[in-house]
């Protein structure tokens, strides 16, 4: 199979959905390689530096039957247009009763460890989660970013697509063809018995790393990465938890209200899932404090492969 | 241009409907009938009525938490709107906006907006649409004085001047944004000011006449549908009701001698005046056409007290599209 980066998978992703469908635009402040070359300036929008009008702008067209792309770069700069994305972008179907859809797609970086320090290192997919009203996708290898990439494209609804940096120039298998991976579809990145680890992003790519390692201590761990966030696959992470019965749940974003905190709760409120756990539930996340920009301090705040290790070795210690 | 005795009997006639429909809004509200809150329109009539009198189906609006004379004036079917401030099945969303999000696509109306400023955006993604289907569709922007203090209203002048957006923002300058006179919110108080540095043409107009107001929009929607971008007009106007209620009618906190110059300047009236000056109004069509908007808010408030209410089985529906 062909080996391509994730950045690389991502624009191939955009380049095919705009070939297939012509209602597909892409709008931002910034384009790799030249696209409007093969797909004009009426689609491919250079904007100016208005992210709260762009954000508004793609929900707008979106109810008017245009397919809009909406990069909003860094994370970090959709919260400069808060307003449309949580007052509008996720409320707009249900309040006006469904009478209209909005295929709007926002695509974001994010995620720390490359030496940007706070601002510009943030993972906030948890309280776009907590909205209830946008489909939220975090893919952790080139064929899940371009699978996950061209189904949100597709979805009728507004869908955030976090693509976090420290996968960027990550390579990998991308199979031929228009390749999709549809939403809501959790993946198991390893099978394993002992211990299942339910990893985001850059962390399933460290935690199958670490998994690699306890195989040769005789220790057997399943890897599991939701690959999207809303709608959460919770019958097949159910399914590892009650299979191996302990659960690590590894992310770069600080423990309160997160994703780890959201799957944590999935676990432990399915009877079924809670009784068949032989120790505590576990979360692997990133310290409470803005992400620093010093090495040394940069690498305390974030987990570590050492931190998913003695995190499986307490659960595999643990009897309850 | 000199409307015709139709075009200007179909005017009148949205205004008083209006004007009616919000008169009898607040009745509901202080009934009990209806809930939350309810933000009249009444003395603002001539603008949405003047502007939209240059818009066809097929163009696009967008509104505010003041919306309900928008969309009355683009087409709304009153039912359905008062079946929404009921609360039940048969409203424009089913039950799930009530007054400050009402919208009817199906007639270009895109909806109210509980957000101040949060429809421009939402307007200029409405006018991109309009530019890529090169079909001649402008959107009209409708917002407050308010508004204008907002970034969102900034960033879309902006990006609709640069984009030569088919799209035409329409300022309410209703002299307050909730108690605060536009003196405070403004050092000047010129909004069609704004226009100049976005490079796109500001105009501001006597919001309460409506002919003066649909001349605006005349040029206005010309240049949009031309391709040559976006206006800005400011129609100078007034609420003649409080900013907002919810159970109870809140204390008037204006000057007297101020409400009386304005309501001596209705817009309503000013119209009547210029039909019946060019013998186009009799003293029996006025009863007639006021008689037949009482009839259809009677019809209307019936519509929606026999629709039922929604089933909370259908809590969930319409969260997401397939
Ligand atoms: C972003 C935001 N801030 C504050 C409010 C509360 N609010 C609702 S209407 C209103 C006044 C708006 O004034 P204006 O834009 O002039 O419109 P008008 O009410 O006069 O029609 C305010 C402050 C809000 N809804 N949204
Ligand atoms: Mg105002």
């Amino acid at each position: 199979m062909r080996e391509i980066t994730f950045q690389k998978a991502l624009e191939e992703a955009v380049a095919e959905e705009m070939r297939r469908d012509p209602r597909v635009i892409t709008m931002g402040t910034d384009f790799t390689g030249d696209p409007i070359k093969e797909f004009g300036a009426s689609r491919v929008r250079f904007t100016p530096i208005s992210e709260a009008v762009l954000t508004g702008m793609g929900l707008g067209a979106a109810g008017c039957g245009v397919r809009p792309i909406v990069n909003w770069r860094m994370v970090t700069f959709s919260f400069v247009a808060m307003d449309q994305v949580v007052n509008q972008a996720s409320k707009i179907r249900y309040m006006f009763g469904g009478q209209a859809d909005f295929p709007v797609t926002y695509r974001c970086s994010t995620g720390g460890g490359i030496g940007l320090a706070a601002q510009h290192s943030q993972s906030p997919y948890s309280m776009w989660m907590h909205l209830a009203g946008l489909k939220i996708v975090l893919p952790s290898t080139p064929a899940d970013a371009k699978g996950l990439l061209k189904s949100a494209i597709r979805d009728n609804n507004p869908v955030v697509s976090f693509e976090c940096s420290r996968l960027a120039t990550l390579t990998g298998p991308v199979p031929d063809g228009d390749h999709l991976v549809p939403l809501g579809v959790a993946d198991v990145k390893r099978t394993g018995t002992d211990v299942t680890i339910v990893a985001l992003a850059y962390y399933v790519q460290e935690s199958l790393a670490v998994a690699d390692e306890l195989a040769r201590e005789g220790v057997s761990i399943e890897v599991l990465d939701p690959r999207t966030l809303v709608p959460m696959d919770v019958e097949t992470l159910r399914a590892s938890v009650q299979k191996t019965g302990r659960v690590v749940i590894v992310d770069e974003a600080p423990a309160t209200c997160s994703a780890a905190a959201e799957i944590a709760a999935l676990m432990v409120e399915d009877p079924d899932t809670f009784r068949a756990l032989k120790a505590p539930v576990r979360r692997v996340c990133a310290m409470p404090v803005p992400v620093p920009y010093s090495p040394p301090l940069e690498k305390a705040a974030l987990p570590s492969r050492d931190d998913i290790r003695a995190a499986v070795h307490d659960v595999l210690k643990e009897s309850v | 241009m000199t409307l015709d005795k139709a075009r200007l009997v179909q005017m009148l006639r949205t205004m008083i409907l209006i004007r009616e429909f919000d008169e009898r809004a607040i009745q509901l509200r202080l009934a009990g009938k209806i809930y939350g809150t309810v933000h009249p329109y009444v003395g603002q009539e001539a603008v949405a009525v003047g502007v939209s009198a240059q818009l066809s189906v097929t163009d696009r609006v967008t509104s505010t938490h003041r919306g309900h004379g928008h969309c009355i004036a683009k087409g709304a079917d009153i039912r359905r709107m008062m079946a929404e401030l009921f609360g039940r099945v048969d409203g424009y969303c089913k039950g799930k906006g009530g007054s400050m999000h009402i919208a009817d696509f199906a007639v270009g109306m895109l909806g109210a907006n509980g957000i101040v400023g949060g429809g421009l955006p939402i307007a200029c993604g409405a006018a991109l649409a309009g530019q890529l289907e090169g079909k001649g569709a402008v959107t009209v922007c409708f917002f407050g004085d308010g508004a204008a203090a907002e970034g969102e209203f900034h960033e879309s002048l902006n990006i609709a001047s640069l984009w030569k957006l088919p799209i035409v923002f329409v300022c309410e300058n209703n002299q307050y944004a909730a108690n605060n006179p536009v003196g405070v919110q403004h050092p000047r108080v010129d909004i069609a000011a704004h226009a100049a540095p976005y490079d796109m043409p500001g105009v501001g107009v006597d919001g309460n006449d409506v002919l003066a107001v649909h001349a605006a929009t005349a040029d206005a929607v010309t240049r949009a549908r031309r391709g040559d971008g976006p206006s800005l007009l400011e129609c100078k106007t007034y609420r003649w009701h409080f900013h907002a209620m919810r159970a109870a009618r809140p204390p008037e906190t204006r000057p007297a001698e101020e409400i009386a110059s304005w309501k001596a300047g209705d817009p309503i009236a000013r119209l009547e005046q210029h039909m019946v000056g060019r013998a186009l109004l009799s003293p029996d069509e006025l009863r007639a056409i006021r008689d037949r908007v009482g009839a259809e808010l009677d019809e209307a408030v019936a519509f929606a007290e026999a629709s039922p209410f929604p089933d909370p089985k259908d809590l969930m529906a319409d969260m997401f599209a397939r």
